[in-house]
């Protein structure tokens, strides 16, 4: 078989080296638990009948006949061809973690041009190489906060993605952290600075926010992190639509400590919710708790420049349960990818489809206004995602309306939240043309 | 102060007193077994602990260790010159590799430590095995 | 001789284009974000062609070690071959789906989904996986998250998990992030745990012990049934590491020798690629009385369709966004597909012989700490050489191989640990025999030039206490990284 080079005539060889007949005799300490599950398994596939079964099940998804508007911390952007061509390599695809460094310069320095540009665009000090996603990002950040001040209490935006919050109960369900969550106002879909001042204490290790929040909203970052540091907590800003650091103040400007969130857009395909990218980004004092693999400069015995990971005592292979993070294994491919799709769009390519990505959602958001019976919730402060409210209409008629025209409009609220009953988050990028937001708009107005 | 001075434990911590101050570091067989120190989480001035709690950490590039109290007492200063120069705990673990200054809260414990010799000997025993 | 090329950050020139995106016709007056929310300056990119950035990349690749490059012998990472099929149809635009796409337009996706949670359950003999943890210590930690809920709905969640002193360090991480303390159990002189010393530690406090199976010495644990038995009596569960079960798989059930809970690393048994450290893939799978427990979201097939459940009041709750790894679950299911029911067992088999193949050769020059069975992967030391593991391991990299895994397992000194996995030629076994051989005659005859190597690679040893003692983790303009 093609994955087995062995021979018949090798094998023999070799358990005559061995002094054995059969090489079942090497699973001799394994007697009486041999039941043979590997039977039970279909016969295997031709590389021919293999493509023709994965066609089959593509045939089963209907995805690629609709115009799709679907957002909520996933994003369909423009990936240049180079970032398939380069990253698709069997020299980036196919190595071990870098832990022989003098083999491993490409995966090492790659990571590093990563780390760099991604401190870049978040304004702050120190990117680690990723984790899984933004959701257990958000979560890690958290834990970062807390090990480091050493208080129990968090505080966390009622507009983080709803699944960032069900995360973070996850990961600190068995922990004494304490979290309570601040509201929003109803106007304008910012925090209620009130609320949060009223919440904030001197026992608050951080307060966590995300922005632009889930509702698409842009937070006042700079007003929440200065409430935070007058209490002595940290301020963590959670994005999860990464290409917004191309147009919006970056978490550094606002004056936050930490961000962190989902860096997918960064050349990731959608790949029904996988393989993302998680990014962390923190300050200078922050470093020696930041989670994950940190590539860091160095010099060989010759003096040339190399990298290295480093700073690995924080790690789980040396630290054990001291460690930082449990994490090992992370997503350091997308990280690559992530590193030659900002390579290739650069510093003009970012700004100028950050850009195109809000005036399209701008655009939408103005026509869409001119259809009776919708209302756009907020229409300031937002970057590539609107809510709209409708009047008279259940969402899920409504999308299935919207299905039969061939289009997937958004995402129905109510999935989240039952209080939003008649609500939609659609999102707009670059990809889509004008042409494809005026067929949407005018779909709605026939449906409504 | 010389060596003869001072007790350690069987953690390879050594402990020197000056009055009712204790001052505190590793020993140059613990350096040795950690390597290069590249970092020390110092214990906070005016942390109280108990002997054998672990009250600092010296991280190499290969290994974490904790620094576990010898004597219980309250923290009245960290060395300051090793943020910017762990390696001082390499190159003089006994003099300007110190780590922290403690007031003693019971000074009879020093008793149970053991005196140089008897470290020299401890010593001879582990590398034996 | 390869160099490293410039950073992108030195090579970038003002005015350099890499991208080709139209403009946009609309005006920038439809701008809804007030100018004090806006960014005040581009991120400072580079600015390259796209030429350059192929070039860029290109030279990085070309300083890589691969598998498609040459043989990993690293114990515990199972650097078996990645097929390249595999990656043709993981990209497919026909997957390539939102995740939040109403499920009746992915049937496909979730049917691929449920297909390979059925042969994992199918193959371990469990009840049920979750394949929505990202990463093997992720699958740790869900596992240890599933029997701790398990326990507290029992009334008693206890405090303590016991973790044999060859684990994997992600074994205590996860469990202690989980909440629960650690103790370690030491491992008899065969290299394995045993009922007997398992006993001392078994209190009513214990949770679980944490085993990986074959054990990280590559020795099968042929107690797991007495001490799962001896665990469940005592009210505690037993969680099984799944990352050596390439020398068990499609031969041995896991469930069938006792275990509760598993994890099984797809980027390891199920030839999904490293790529440099991820992404990989960690699903978990349980007995049937932890079902409840699962994380969300749980997929099933009912009523002629494939549903996904968001809702469980027993459940642990969501441990990542989305679904999981999709497009790493994608290119385990075509290798399983590919292997099927007349290759599955050669995989273990070879891998087995293979690793038996090389013990063999060279255990009469290298020092075999543990004389027990090996399966899939053997541990030497480097008790009575003239150089450390670490220099033998630098002077392969002369030689165009990868080193093995060294300095783990914690309890050999000096560990090397070789697996060969079954992917692996006789030409290839027998190569690296001869020159392990040759690289052990130079460290009697010259230690100097092991303690030295590597001497052929594009960088030689570097100054990793340097890297943590001052910190370089990124560019920064008039820092001094030009160090060429």
């Amino acid at each position: 078989m093609r994955y087995l080079p062995l021979t018949a005539q090798e094998r023999a060889e070799m358990m005559s080296t061995l002094g054995i007949q059969d090489v079942r005799e090497l699973f001799a300490c394994l007697s009486g638990h041999c039941t043979e599950p590997g039977n039970s398994l279909p016969p295997a596939l031709s590389e021919t009948e293999l493509i023709n079964r994965f066609n089959e099940y593509a045939g089963r998804n209907r995805h690629l006949q609709y115009l799709s508007f679907l957002g909520g911390g996933a994003y369909p952007h423009f990936i240049p061809e180079v970032v398939d061509s380069l990253s698709s390599k069997g020299e980036f695809v196919t190595p071990y973690t870098p832990y022989q460094p003098e083999v491993s310069q490409g995966s090492l320095q790659a990571m590093f041009e990563y780390q760099t540009m991604m401190t870049e665009l978040t304004g702050l000090d120190v990117t680690n190489s990723s984790l899984y996603d933004g959701g257990t990002a958000a979560a890690e950040a958290l834990l970062l906060t807390v090990r480091k001040s050493g208080k129990k209490k968090v505080l966390i935006s009622a507009s983080l993605h709803p699944e960032y919050h069900e995360i973070i109960r996850t990961y600190t369900q068995n922990l004494d952290i304490e979290i309570v969550t601040f509201a929003r106002r109803h106007d304008d879909g910012k925090t209620d600075l009130e609320d949060l001042k009223g919440k904030l204490d001197e026992q608050t290790a951080s307060v966590i926010i995300q922005s632009p929040n889930f509702l698409g909203v842009i937070e006042d970052g700079e007003a929440i992190a200065r409430l935070s540091h007058i209490r002595g907590a940290y301020a963590v800003q959670v994005i999860n639509e990464a290409l917004s650091l191309g147009f919006l103040r970056s978490p550094g400007e606002n004056g936050m400590d930490v961000a962190a969130g989902e860096a997918q857009s960064f050349g990731l395909p959608l790949g029904f919710g996988g393989a993302y990218l998680g990014f962390l980004a923190v300050k200078e004092d922050l470093l020696r708790h930041l989670p994950g693999r940190l590539v860091g400069q160095t010099k060989d015995v010759d003096g040339r420049r190399g990298y290295v990971l480093t700073l690995s005592t924080r790690e789980q292979h040396i630290k054990r349960e001291k460690a930082t993070s449990n994490i090992c294994s992370n997503e350091a491919w997308c990280a690559i990818r992530a590193a030659m799709y900002l390579a290739t769009m650069g510093k003009e390519g970012v700004a100028k489809i950050a850009k195109i990505n809000h005036l399209q959602a701008a655009y939408f958001a103005r026509q869409v206004a001119r259809i009776q019976d919708v209302r756009v919730r907020f229409t300031r402060d937002f970057f590539n995602e609107v809510v709209i409210d409708f009047a008279g209409i259940p969402v899920d008629e409504f999308l299935k309306k919207m299905r039969q025209k061939g289009i997937q409009a958004g995402i129905p609220l109510h999935w989240f939240n039952a209080d939003m009953k008649e609500s939609l988050l659609v999102a707009v990028t670059e990809i889509h043309q004008p042409a494809d937001i005026d067929r949407l708009v005018s779909a709605m107005g026939e449906v409504l | 102060m010389s060596k003869e001075n001072a007790r350690f434990s069987k953690d390879h911590e050594w402990l020197k007193t000056e009055g009712e101050t204790g001052i505190v570091g590793i020993s140059d067989y613990a350096q040795h077994e950690l390597g290069d120190v590249v970092y020390v989480e110092l214990p906070k001035v005016g942390a109280a602990y108990k002997k054998g709690d672990a009250c600092c950490n010296i991280e190499s590039v290969k290994a974490v260790s904790d620094v576990y109290a010898p004597a219980s007492g309250t923290v009245l200063e960290v060395n300051p010159q090793l943020s910017d120069h762990p390696e001082l705990i390499n190159q003089s673990p006994f003099e300007d590799g110190w780590l922290f200054k403690i007031k003693l809260a019971d000074p009879s414990e020093l008793a149970q430590l053991l005196t140089a010799a008897q470290y020299e000997e401890y010593l001879q025993g582990i590398s034996g095995e | 001789m390869r160099r490293l090329p410039d950073l992108l950050f030195h090579t970038s020139r003002n005015g350099k284009i890499g991208f080709s995106v139209a403009d946009s016709a609309l005006p920038d007056k439809l701008i809804a974000v007030a100018e004090s929310n806006r960014r005040r300056e581009s991120a400072d990119l580079p600015q390259l062609s796209e030429v350059e950035v192929v070039r860029h990349f290109t030279a990085l690749a070309h300083l890589n070690y691969s598998v498609d490059e040459g043989f990993y012998p690293l114990g515990s990472c199972t650097m078996k071959y990645n097929p390249k099929i595999n990656e043709k149809i993981a990209a497919q635009p026909g997957l390539n789906a939102h995740p939040y796409s109403a499920h009746e337009m992915v049937q496909g996706n979730l049917e691929i989904m449920h297909t390979l949670q059925v042969f994992l359950e199918t193959l371990t003999g469990l009840a049920e996986f979750s394949l929505a943890p990202a990463a093997g210590a992720h699958g740790e930690f869900t596992g240890m998250l599933i029997i701790r809920k398990y326990l507290a709905a029992k009334g008693n969640p206890r405090k303590v998990v016991l973790i044999p002193d060859s684990a994997h360090g992600t074994n205590p991480a996860s469990a202690h992030l989980a909440g629960y303390e650690i103790r370690e159990v030491p491992s008899n002189s065969e290299g394995i745990l045993d009922e007997e010393t398992l006993r001392r530690y078994l209190t009513p406090e214990v949770a679980a012990l944490m085993m990986t199976n074959p054990n990280t010495l590559g020795i099968f644990e042929r107690h797991i049934a007495a001490i799962a038995d001896a665990l469940h009596r005592n009210g505690s569960l037993l969680y099984m590491d799944g990352a050596n079960l390439n020398a068990l798989l499609g031969i041995v059930r896991p469930a069938d020798l006792g275990i509760d809970v598993l994890h099984i690393n797809l980027h390891k048994t199920f030839a999904t690629p490293h790529g440099g450290g991820g992404p990989g893939s960690g699903p978990v799978g349980v007995v049937e009385h932890l079902r409840p427990f699962l994380p969300l979201p749980r997929i099933r097939r009912a009523r002629g369709a494939y549903e996904v459940i968001y809702r469980g009041e027993q459940s642990i709750g969501r441990i990542k966004n989305f679904y999981g790894q999709f497009p790493v679950i994608v290119r385990a299911l075509a290798y399983l597909l590919t292997l099927g029911r007349d290759h599955v067992a050669r995989v273990a088999e070879d891998a087995v012989l293979s690793a038996n193949y090389i013990r063999k050769q060279l255990e009469p020059h290298l020092d075999l700490p543990y004389k027990s069975p090996t399966m899939h992967e053997v541990v030497f030391s480097d008790k009575g050489q003239p150089v450390k593991t670490l220099d033998i391991a630098k002077r392969l990299l002369d030689y165009g191989y990868h080193p093995f895994t060294i300095y783990f397992p914690l309890i050999v000194h000096g560990a090397m640990m070789i697996e060969p996995t079954e992917t692996e030629s006789k030409e290839t076994l027998d190569a690296f025999v001869d020159v392990m051989k040759k690289i052990l005659n130079e460290a009697k005859a010259d230690p100097a030039l092991l303690q030295q190597a590597p001497h052929h690679t594009p960088v030689r040893r570097l100054d990793e206490t340097l890297a943590a003692r001052k910190p370089i983790l990124k560019w920064s303009q008039g820092e001094e990284t030009a160090i060429k």
